[in-house]
Order: structure tokens, then C-alpha cells, then sequence
């Protein structure tokens, strides 16, 4: 398994957009589509390349209100990762 | 049948027309095309993606036929982009020069699927019957200098199965992204010449391994997607996810169909885009409601575990080879017609065997598919093909 990246960034072959009809985030690509569960959407919306992994985690967590969501966050951007999703 | 509405259909292949360059000799679409006239206009094809996004379609491909001979092409693209689809362009890539190329990126064209015949020109120029392969080779070029993702298809059959490490090869050296490599599927023009088509089990595994071993070696630089031939599987493909379920296509005349081929159905009355709206269509209307579900199943398909894994195959096949468009997919090992599977199986491993031998390829042609429009003594056209040359 390769490290992740510092400040992930969402790979511009993937477009994100929220579709009303499905209720959920989802991810396009090539004749495809992924949809997204909420926290995978919150987690992806912030890989702009510009935030570090554990801004993105503080970012979250203030957002939601919560903390110890790094496990979580880390789990889903491995996932990211593996799918090409991010860089 | 559940009362609730189905869900949306995500996937809307809008096949704008049936013209086309080239005359492949394993395309699907249907062999009269010829008599479909009567192309849906600019304002009717906004008309059909406005009222399929409003259900939530989403992403949209642009097909034929060659969608590229529609001069409004690139007004179609901008409209479908302002409505938030995810644009696809499925194309031969006769007729995309660099203005035109462009032109579509500036309307938000978002992806273009490159179809090669071969990696070799004379094959691909056979099978084509066109003088195309250096042509592909610069457009694939201007697909990558214009920064689209490339999706590069080949159609495998036995003619070029045994040298998919050279396409896998050309994929690479085009840079593509994805590679499809899409063994044929024996609809339309590919059925009338399965003879010339169908690979060996042989050649079919010897692909598979190649394709394996540079999987291995080249990982995620391109992938690799190898679509099996469902005649040498013992379980159907999972037609369509389902009829009616996430796929809606629309002719270029307006007819809206469950699934590429459903035009070859006797007895299904298509409805068109042009006398009910495309939510009815997809919702009430008898054709896209016939094999949706499981309601309409016999057996095997009814009681069988799997069912909601493959939906009982496709209704085109069961039609075809069983004579039966609510058969099991004969394909699938536990139906009672396996056997008319495994006996083209045998004929392609044993030519020398074939009761009838029909040695001509029969090119899709206007000519052609003029022929095969006429209902009558249509077995006695098929006995003496027109333009039709020796492989």
C-alpha cells in the first residue's frame, strides 16, 4: 500500500457533483459512476490539494461537532487511493 | 411487479443516427437500419435529455451510427453539459478534426471513447472496410492534446484475438487511459456473421492470459477491461443491469428502447419520444414494463438463486438462439438450450463441420442493410449477400 498524500487532491478525472435525484453525492468518470455515501462527500469535497490530511480531519470534526474521526477519515482516503480517486 | 416507481434510468445512449463511415462487419446495430428515416431534429434530442435529466439520468453517451456526421453535434454536447450530465462521446473518430475537437471541449464534452478495429491497419482497414487506421492514430493524438480522458475500444474476435498484446500495445503507446477490449457480442451485423467471428475457447483463454500478465506489469497507468464472450461463460452477463432498469436508448428516429438490441424483438412495440413523454415511456409504458423485475420469468430463471444477479441474461439472446425472449438466456448452463450455444462453440473449433458454410463476411453497407430491409425470401438474400468479400 502507498502512503497518501499530503494534501490529497481530487483527481480531475473524477467529477463530483450532488445529484438531487439520487439524494447523494456522486463521483463520474468514463461511462461510470460511484455514489457516494455522506461521509465519503465530506471527506472528498475537502481534497482541494491545498489542505493537509489532518486539517481535513479538524475540518470535519468542527464541521460535525465531534472528534475522533481520524481512523474513519484515513480508512475512506486509503479506499480514495486505491480507487484513483485522489492523488 | 412493485407498485413504487422503477428508479431513474442513469444511463441515456442517445444514438443520434445510424449513418456511418465505416462498414464493420460486428456492429449491432439493427440490419435494416437503412429503413429508419427521419432523424429526430436538434430541438427534439433537448427535448429527450432535458425531460431524462429531470428523472435523474446522468450520464448521457452520444453514440450511433456515427454521431459525428450530425452537424448539430456540438450544440447537442452544450446543451446536454448545461443540463449537468457527464458527456460521452462514443466514435469511430472519422470525422473529428481539430476544429471540431475544440469546438466540443468548449461546449463541456466531457470524455471521447476512441473505437479501433486492430492494431494492425490491414485488419483494422478490413474490418472496417474504410482506409481508417492512420486517420484513428492522429485523432487519438488530438484526444490526448486536448486533455479528454481516452477510452480506447477494440471489438476481439478471431481474427485479432490472437494478437490483443499488440492492441494492449498501441493502448499504451496512445496513451489511453482505459482499454476496452470487448469480445464480440452476436447482435445485428456481428450475429449475420458469427461464422467469421466466433474465436476458439483457445484463443479466448490465451487473451485472457495476456491481458493478466500486463495487469500485472502496467497496473494503474491503463485499464485494462476485457469483456468476456458469454458464449464460453456457463452463467448470462447481467444484460443491461436488468430490463428497465438503469438504461434507456433512444434510436435516432425517436424509438426508445430497453436495450441496445430490443428493435430485433417481435412483438415489442417500441414507443417513441416523439408521441409520449420520456418519463412515461420509461415508467408505464408496456415495453419498458415486459421483462422488468422478475414477474415474467419461467424456469429455471424463476426459481433460481441467482436471478437477481444476471436477471435470467439477455432477452435478445433468448430470443435468438431459443427462440424464446422469456427463455433463459441460453447462454446460462442450467438452460434446456444450452446445447445451441455449445453446438456454435463446436462448429467454430471444427469449421471443416458446419452443416451450412457461409464463407462471405457480410459488411454493414446501406446496400446491404437495403437488401435485409425486404421481409420477403429474406433467407434466399442471405444465401447470396451483396458486396460481400471472402476473409
Amino acid at each position: 500500500m502507498n502512503a497518501l498524500p499530503e494534501k490529497p487532491l481530487l483527481n480531475r478525472r473524477f467529477r463530483m457533483q450532488y445529484e438531487p435525484a439520487q439524494q447523494a453525492h456522486v463521483l463520474l468518470y468514463p461511462e461510470g459512476m460511484v455514489r457516494l455515501n455522506q461521509s465519503a462527500a465530506e471527506i472528498l469535497k475537502r481534497c482541494d490539494g491545498s489542505a493537509t490530511i489532518d486539517e481535513i480531519i479538524a475540518q470535519l470534526e468542527a464541521a460535525f461537532d465531534t472528534t475522533g474521526l481520524r481512523d474513519d477519515v484515513l480508512g475512506m482516503l486509503s479506499h480514495a487511493q486505491e480507487k484513483d480517486w485522489i492523488r | 411487479m412493485t407498485a413504487a416507481a422503477p428508479s431513474p434510468p442513469y444511463w441515456l445512449l442517445a444514438e443520434l443516427t445510424y449513418r456511418c463511415p465505416l462498414h464493420c462487419a460486428f456492429c449491432y446495430n439493427p440490419l435494416d437500419y437503412a429503413a429508419v428515416r427521419d432523424e429526430l431534429d436538434t430541438e427534439g434530442w433537448f427535448r429527450v435529455m432535458r425531460e431524462a435529466r429531470e428523472m435523474g439520468a446522468v450520464q448521457l453517451g452520444f453514440s450511433g451510427g456515427e454521431p459525428l456526421v450530425r452537424d448539430d453535434l456540438e450544440l447537442l454536447v452544450a446543451e446536454a453539459h448545461r443540463l449537468g450530465f457527464y458527456t460521452n462521446l462514443i466514435t469511430s473518430g472519422v470525422g473529428l478534426t481539430e476544429t471540431r475537437i475544440a469546438a466540443l471541449k468548449e461546449a463541456g464534452l466531457d470524455h471521447i471513447q476512441l473505437s479501433f478495429q486492430d492494431s494492425t491497419r490491414e485488419l483494422n482497414d478490413f474490418l472496417s472496410s474504410t482506409r481508417t487506421f492512420d486517420l484513428k492514430k492522429k485523432v487519438a493524438a488530438l484526444i490526448k492534446k486536448y486533455d479528454y480522458p481516452m477510452v480506447m475500444n477494440c471489438v476481439l474476435h478471431r481474427h485479432n484475438l490472437p494478437h490483443v498484446d499488440k492492441i494492449i500495445d498501441m493502448a499504451l503507446e496512445l496513451d489511453a487511459e482505459y482499454l476496452e477490449l470487448a469480445n464480440t457480442q452476436y447482435y445485428g451485423w456481428a450475429m449475420k456473421n458469427q461464422q467469421q467471428l466466433m474465436p476458439t475457447l483457445e484463443q479466448v483463454r490465451q487473451a485472457e492470459q495476456v491481458v493478466n500478465e500486463y495487469r500485472a506489469r502496467i497496473g494503474n497507468r491503463c485499464r485494462l477491461l476485457f469483456v468476456v464472450p458469454d458464449y464460453y461463460e456457463d452463467r448470462p452477463k447481467a444484460c443491461m443491469n436488468g430490463w428497465g432498469a438503469v438504461f434507456l436508448a433512444v434510436a435516432p428516429d425517436g424509438a426508445a428502447l430497453p436495450c441496445h438490441n430490443a428493435r430485433s424483438l417481435p412483438g415489442l412495440s417500441l414507443p417513441s419520444v416523439k408521441d409520449a413523454s420520456l418519463r412515461w415511456i420509461w415508467e408505464d409504458s408496456p415495453a419498458f414494463n415486459l421483462f422488468r423485475g422478475d414477474s415474467w420469468m419461467q424456469e429455471p430463471c424463476r426459481s433460481c438463486p441467482e436471478k437477481e444477479k444476471d436477471f435470467g441474461g439477455c432477452r435478445c439472446q433468448a430470443y435468438m438462439l431459443a427462440n424464446d425472449a422469456s427463455a433463459a438466456d441460453p447462454v446460462c448452463a442450467k438452460s434446456p438450450q444450452r446445447d445451441r450455444v455449445d453446438a456454435i462453440i463446436f462448429q467454430a473449433a471444427h469449421p471443416e463441420k458446419r452443416e451450412v458454410r457461409a464463407e462471405a463476411i457480410l459488411f454493414r453497407t446501406d446496400a446491404n442493410s437495403r437488401q435485409l430491409c425486404q421481409p420477403q425470401d429474406q433467407a434466399a438474400q442471405a444465401a447470396q449477400p451483396g458486396k460481400a468479400a471472402i476473409l
